[in-house]
């Protein structure tokens, strides 16, 4: 599936790649609908039962019409329990469908989970590969265990229901034994968690009536409803002034020890990485290139594209003459060059870049990195 | 060329006095504001020092949109977006301007620009009076100042290749010849980082930071003298952000470019400027040199402002002022000093009497009371000076007609 240099796709090729996506999309949706999914094939193990979550090799797919996206390109990290993990990367680096695909949002029927494991722990101590969870499995967990804060507030709740109905809606189909009457105590009690002054009076506003971060804190209550044991927050503040980002980042930390849960926090502000994760995950062109706890992360980059990331932001107590920049840009997902994606954009470039992609070296326990610079040194 | 000069140098020779004359437009889009509230300041108008030194001086701007008419569609109610607003920008330098949204920074900008009609207050640019402007005269100003918007997939025209949207505005000012315009849209693309084969192409085959480049590319076809960026970097990644920031350091020093820098990031506007203005519910609170904003902020908005911003260092202490509340709508401003709301430092008299907008520091000025010369020196009695037949007259302000 070779694309021509100028980007133009003939008549002949376009209709290979047509009937290469049909027959893909057909074989992932049979497997996903089938009625009896044996329990054997969903049930796993955790690798370290301290975490909650653990991303194995996994691929997610995009099959278009100008060949096969690969989004998420074989990601593996664990979220431990109780922590932050913070996923930076810039626009398009995958770092959202990885946390779309742990809870099985992903565009279908385009978009697939091809390949690979995410492994989560439920709260009553099973253990299910997410992947292959029946719909009716994942539908119990996505919002109740597993909740997700989404980056626009603005589009993200619905513009003709009031905050009161929404919110109540999550405890009606979460709780068990739910009526109109608890769930609406339990919203408001929500309301009130999240630093809402007028709960009573915000329960029966619409969308339209409350300000950005207002309408984020009402998505962080939406969220929190079920006590979940882990929350996705997928770029919160980035719709946000700095005062307000200032608040919902306070406010996410305090209910996180309160809650007792994990975050999975996926940004492309390093400085709100620094303030909020305990570990990061550097994402690039669809791939984990290093992964680390905040100290290694921001003491001790190792990954060319770390350095350039860390130096390329001005910051606000340095004054530097002229801004670091990585020179081109992220490279087409269409079709991924088979050495390291980042050779042409690398400063620190050598011989060995050519070669194929590099394998993940251990720097220390917990740090580790995708670079050729690496590998020799660690066999001296 | 020679009679628009010397018609420049007649309206600077005998400026019109902002009271002496409203237009018959201007007075129904002004009705129902009180006539003093909108001219209650001095009439200082700039010395020819100050002229020469700034390529744009702007005195006690106000924008005003109605909000509300009665019956006969005259406005009762306003808005003000921008309200009494003074700044400088000398030839060749950067002002930032930060503040969070909905503050009035953009139409303060666009304002500037002649994009609206200013309520009132004086611009005086490149050394002319140009509040009084008419059309004709407006136009063949424009070619000096150009603006580079924030969202670069909605500024540009779809229906046009790069080279058509670049050589628009040389073609209407006549920059070049017709003869040279492709060489020369071609020559400005290459200065920007764009290459020559895109001049046929049209934007929607560019990414984001490639539009930007178009964006300024546009902007600087008419060889501006001063620059509006509004946000020109929030919509893009970190990477492509640091490589449009120093492309616009280069052709500012290249072209000696005055800029107004606009953007709620403050670490950006750290980056770029020489001065820097905070603004806070249509009013500026604080204006002076980078350093001293960033190392000595004295209004306590900026003060929080600059905690607030997320370092990216892990060891840092987190001991910041979190601000409680959000920014009031400025349909309906608090009364006093508009950020007594959500001031940590907030005093009685702030309540009721706004604080003067004064210089302390050469260049370094600050409206708060916690400053003012009368508290400074004797805190109590200037508390007490304000009695409370003061305070029930200041809770009625006098635009409730």
């Amino acid at each position: 599936m070779k694309k021509s240099k100028s980007g133009y796709i003939g008549f002949k090729e376009s209709r290979k790649i047509v009937k290469y996506n049909k027959q893909q999309i057909r074989y992932y949706e049979r497997l996903k609908k089938r009625k009896h999914i044996p329990r054997e094939e969903y049930l796993a193990t955790m690798k370290n039962e301290d975490n909650v979550v653990e991303f194995d090799d996994l691929h997610t797919y995009f099959f278009t019409d100008t060949g096969t996206v690969k989004a998420v390109n074989g990601v593996s990290f664990d979220i431990p329990a109780h922590s932050t993990v913070g996923v930076v990367g810039e626009s398009g680096c995958g770092k959202s469908v990885t946390s779309l695909s742990l809870l099985r949002l992903v565009q279908a029927p385009q978009g697939q989970i091809v390949s690979g494991s995410i492994r989560y722990k439920t709260k009553d101590g099973d253990c299910y590969d997410i992947t292959k969870l029946p719909q009716d499995m994942m539908e119990k967990i996505s919002g109740k265990e597993i909740s997700m804060i989404f980056q626009e507030p603005m589009t993200s709740l619905n513009p003709v229901f009031t905050i009161g109905y929404q919110l109540d809606e999550v405890s009606l189909l979460h709780i068990e034994g739910a009526t109109k009457e608890s769930a609406r105590e339990k919203s408001i009690e929500m309301l009130k968690l999240v630093g809402i002054a007028n709960a009573e009076g915000v329960y029966k506003s619409y969308p339209h009536e409350l300000s950005g971060g207002m309408r984020q804190r009402v998505m962080i209550a939406m969220a929190l409803c079920c006590q979940p044991n882990l929350i996705i927050a997928d770029e919160p503040t980035t719709a946000l002034d700095v005062t307000i980002q200032a608040q919902i980042l306070d406010l996410l930390r305090e209910l996180k020890d309160k809650l007792d849960s994990s975050i999975m926090l996926i940004t492309h502000d390093l400085g709100v990485i620094a303030e909020m994760a305990d570990y990061v995950v550097v994402m690039y062109a669809g791939k984990v290139i290093e992964a680390g706890n905040v100290f290694e992360i921001f003491d001790n980059p190792s990954h060319p594209y770390t350095i350039g990331l860390l130096k390329s932001k001005p910051v606000i107590n340095k004054k530097v003459d002229e801004l670091y920049c990585i020179k081109g840009r992220v490279p087409s997902a269409v079709d991924l060059p088979d050495y390291c994606y980042f050779r042409d954009r690398c400063d620190m470039c050598t011989s060995a870049c050519a070669g194929s992609y590099p394998e993940f070296v251990q720097l220390s326990p917990t740090h580790k990195v995708a670079c050729h610079l690496y590998e020799s040194k660690v066999l001296k | 060329m020679e009679n628009q000069v010397e018609n420049k140098n007649q309206t600077s020779a005998s400026p019109k006095k902002p009271n002496a004359f409203v237009s018959g437009a201007k007075k129904l889009f002004t009705a129902g504001i009180p006539r003093k509230s909108l001219y209650d300041y001095e009439d200082v108008s700039p010395t020819e020092e100050e002229l020469k030194e700034n390529i744009l001086i702007v005195n006690h701007l106000k924008k005003y949109f109605p909000v509300e008419s009665n019956l006969i569609g005259r406005p009762i109610r306003y808005l003000k977006a921008v309200d009494d607003v003074s700044l400088k920008i000398p030839y060749g330098k950067t002002l930032g301007i930060v503040g969070e949204s909905g503050c009035g920074k953009t139409t303060l900008g666009r304002t500037l620009l002649g994009l609206y009609d200013k309520t009132t207050g004086e611009v005086y640019f490149d050394g002319n009076n140009i509040t009084n402007y008419g059309e004709r005269q407006t136009n063949a100003i424009r070619k000096d100042m150009q603006v580079i918007f924030q969202d670069p997939y909605s500024s540009l025209s779809p229906r046009f290749t790069v080279g058509g949207i670049i050589s628009e505005g040389v073609l209407v000012h006549k920059i070049v010849p017709r003869s040279q315009i492709k060489d020369y849209v071609v020559n400005l693309m290459e200065r920007c980082g764009l290459q020559p084969q895109y001049y046929e192409r049209y934007p929607y085959e560019f990414s984001g930071g490639q539009r930007q480049r178009i964006c300024i590319a546009r902007a600087l076809a008419v060889k501006p003298k001063f620059v509006v960026c509004d946000e020109p970097v929030s919509a893009l990644d970190v990477s492509i952000q640091a490589q449009i920031l120093n492309l616009l350091r280069e052709l500012q020093q290249e072209m000696k470019l005055a800029y107004m820098f606009i953007s709620h990031d403050l670490s950006v506007v750290r980056h770029v400027s020489d001065s820097v203005g905070v603004m806070y519910l249509g009013s500026m609170v604080e204006c002076g040199p980078t350093e001293r904003i960033f190392d000595n902020p004295m209004h306590p908005y900026t003060r929080s402002l600059l905690s607030a911003v997320p370092v990216p260092d892990p060891r840092r202490k987190k001991d910041r002022i979190i601000l409680q509340g959000t920014i009031p709508s400025p349909a309906n401003p608090p009364s006093g000093c508009r950020f007594h709301t959500r001031c940590p430092e907030c005093m009685e008299i702030c309540k009721y009497k706004a604080p003067v907008y004064r210089e302390y520091e050469e260049g370094h000025s600050c409206a708060c009371h916690l400053y003012d010369p009368g508290y400074l020196s004797d805190p109590v009695g200037y508390k007490a000076a304000y009695s409370e037949a003061d305070a029930v007259f200041a809770a009625f302000p006098s635009n409730v007609d």
